[in-house]
């Protein structure tokens, strides 16, 4: 995985006083500190298609998945179903289990005893181009 | 002392779970991964070992199974596996901090520090914990020597009613010795097929009879390295955890090529590039060389002329500048090419390896220690700037273009983990 670190701090001083602002010096932010919880279980995977849209994850965005995490009630997931891969927000009403998007163009998928389902990780963020 | 308990942790069919981790279609297919150059197989799903399928067996052997069972088949995707494999290895460290990753797919644990009640329920925590985070399955082997853990792992993976997790050390001396009885003298970690066939000429066949073997006759004909095996197979721990790598001692980049090559100037391009990759290893490990071996051969398994040949090079100030290496591999090469032949594989090795913070500057040389950090400057760069954008990003002329002598890898996956444009796309 590799390292980006966007410098806040980056002060050089070549001869004279030193930096007044050196012993101020801090490790500057990792991106990654914020995303990812558990380094060893994150993926990143490119969303295709807008069947997401209303939570804010839009075709051509990267998701962060966690396959740390125990998926519940409401988590949006990246799951395994009946030999591909999707993304949806998993619910549980009345005793079933849906994979419900988040669009009104599409039906939520209810699983049954022959859905061939499972939760590959449970996605914690969206990076979303704006500009 | 204390009783040692070890813990080896062992992934099922490692490349072809790592392909099954990113292809949700295949689940319940049967996968195939081939070997460099897509030649033979080297890893198979359960499905196809089950189709009687051997490991690296002639992939155009097995083109009929293929086509009636619908296999799928993949290139080796080195930098997926490597990936995946250090997500594997960092997982375990969560259950100790002493951790020997024995290869690719393997990883020693040692677990005598700790106080475990019941063992086997920590290796199924243990399985299940690298199975959620990273999606690969594994087999555990706990015992109280390694040799021995290397035994329960060949039982659990022919056994399903273990699943996965098979504890030596909650069983009776006689339950152990029938487990040993079932092992192979071939499959016992340490003996080689040449020493398999002596001892088996000598009415040792299985584990449990090599472990009941007399050890000082073992010693007279194995060694040191044979009696080890046997006082690790009673329960005594020989064989320490290595929890740090040695430095290599040699640097090693070999493949054969895509198809046969027979011009002067493609083996130079062959030679850049393999040198360059040396080069590469040699830096990652902060270490200078000043010795450069290259051989080449033609195919041993065709039936057209035969040559091959290797030269080494003495160099006379430890480097790991590419330029120079490249300048003396091409030397070497121009030196022992014959024309008229049609060669498949050829090899840069480095050796006379020492760490760069050993250099000694020569009073006398041309050799400035200026100079010396201008180069390993450029080749920092020149690293980080490949690391960043990718393999060849920056690359010397000499290694080719569009080299199309480069391995076949036609059935090559995404690297999924390792490169923005590749990462999984799902709707």
């Amino acid at each position: 995985m590799n390292d980006h670190r966007l410098s806040l701090f980056l002060w050089r001083v070549s001869c004279g006083f030193p930096s007044p602002a050196d012993d101020y010096v801090e490790t500057a932010l990792d991106l990654n500190e914020l995303v990812i919880a558990h380094p060893a279980a994150t993926f990143y995977v490119r969303v295709s298609g807008d069947s997401m849209m209303n939570a804010a994850i839009c075709h051509g965005d990267i998701i962060v998945v966690d396959r740390a995490r125990e998926p519940g009630h409401n988590s949006i997931v990246v799951a395994h179903l009946d030999g591909e891969f999707t993304v949806k927000r998993l619910s549980q009403r009345d005793g079933a289990l849906y994979l419900v998007p988040e669009n009104p163009l599409y039906q939520p998928i209810q699983i049954t005893d022959t859905t061939d389902f499972s939760v590959w990780g449970v996605v914690t963020y969206c990076i979303h181009k704006v500009v | 002392m204390r009783k040692k308990i070890y813990a080896l942790v062992d992934c099922n069919n490692f490349y072809v779970s790592c392909e099954r981790v990113f292809h949700a279609s295949l689940r319940a297919r049967p996968v195939i991964v081939l070997s460099n150059n897509d030649g033979c197989v080297v890893a198979r799903s359960n499905e196809v070992k089950k189709l009687g399928i051997k490991m690296g067996q002639p992939i155009f052997e097995c083109e009929e199974l293929i086509r009636k069972h619908n296999i799928q088949i993949f290139s080796s995707n080195y930098s997926l596996y490597a990936d995946m494999s250090a997500r594997v290895m960092k997982v375990l460290s969560q259950f100790s901090s002493r951790l020997e990753v024995y290869s690719i797919d393997e990883a020693f644990l040692d677990l005598s520090e700790q106080i475990i009640d019941d063992l086997s329920e920590f290796g199924r925590t243990i399985k299940a914990r690298v199975l959620q985070f990273t999606g690969i399955p594994v087999s555990i082997g706990i015992a109280s020597t390694k040799c021995l853990t290397k035994v329960a792992n060949e039982i659990v993976k022919k056994d399903a009613r273990y699943e996965g997790v098979l504890d030596f050390t909650a069983l009776s001396e006689q339950a152990t010795d029938e487990m040993l009885a079932k092992v192979a003298i071939e499959d016992v970690w340490g003996i080689g097929s040449k020493y398999s066939l002596f001892l088996m000429n000598h009415g040792i066949l299985s584990a449990k009879d090599l472990k009941y073997a007399d050890e000082k006759w073992i010693r007279r004909y194995l060694t040191v390295v044979g009696e080890r095996i046997v006082l690790e197979l009673r329960g005594t721990a020989c064989i320490p955890l290595e929890a740090e790598r040695p430095a290599k001692k040699g640097i090693m980049c070999s493949k054969s090529f895509g198809r046969d090559v027979t011009r002067l100037e493609e083996l130079e391009e062959i030679i850049a590039t393999y040198t360059a990759r040396a080069a590469e290893k040699l830096r990652s490990q902060d270490s200078l060389t000043s010795c450069i071996t290259v051989f080449i051969r033609t195919n041993a398994l065709k039936d057209t002329p035969q040559y091959s040949n290797s030269f080494s090079q003495r160099i006379p100030y430890p480097t790991a500048f590419t330029p120079e290496l490249i300048r003396y591999a091409l030397k070497v090469l121009r030196a022992m090419y014959r024309d008229g032949y049609n060669y498949k594989k050829a090899g840069v090795f480095l050796t006379k390896i020492i760490p760069q913070d050993g250099v000694q500057p020569d009073l006398f040389s041309e050799f400035s220690l200026y100079d010396y950090y201008k180069q390993a400057r450029l080749m920092y760069l020149i690293d980080a700037i490949n690391k960043m954008y990718g393999r060849d990003t920056l690359f010397f002329a000499v290694q080719g273009i569009t080299r199309p002598w480069k391995m076949r890898q036609s059935r090559l996956s995404g690297h999924f983990t390792t490169r923005w444009s590749d990462i999984l796309t799902i709707n």
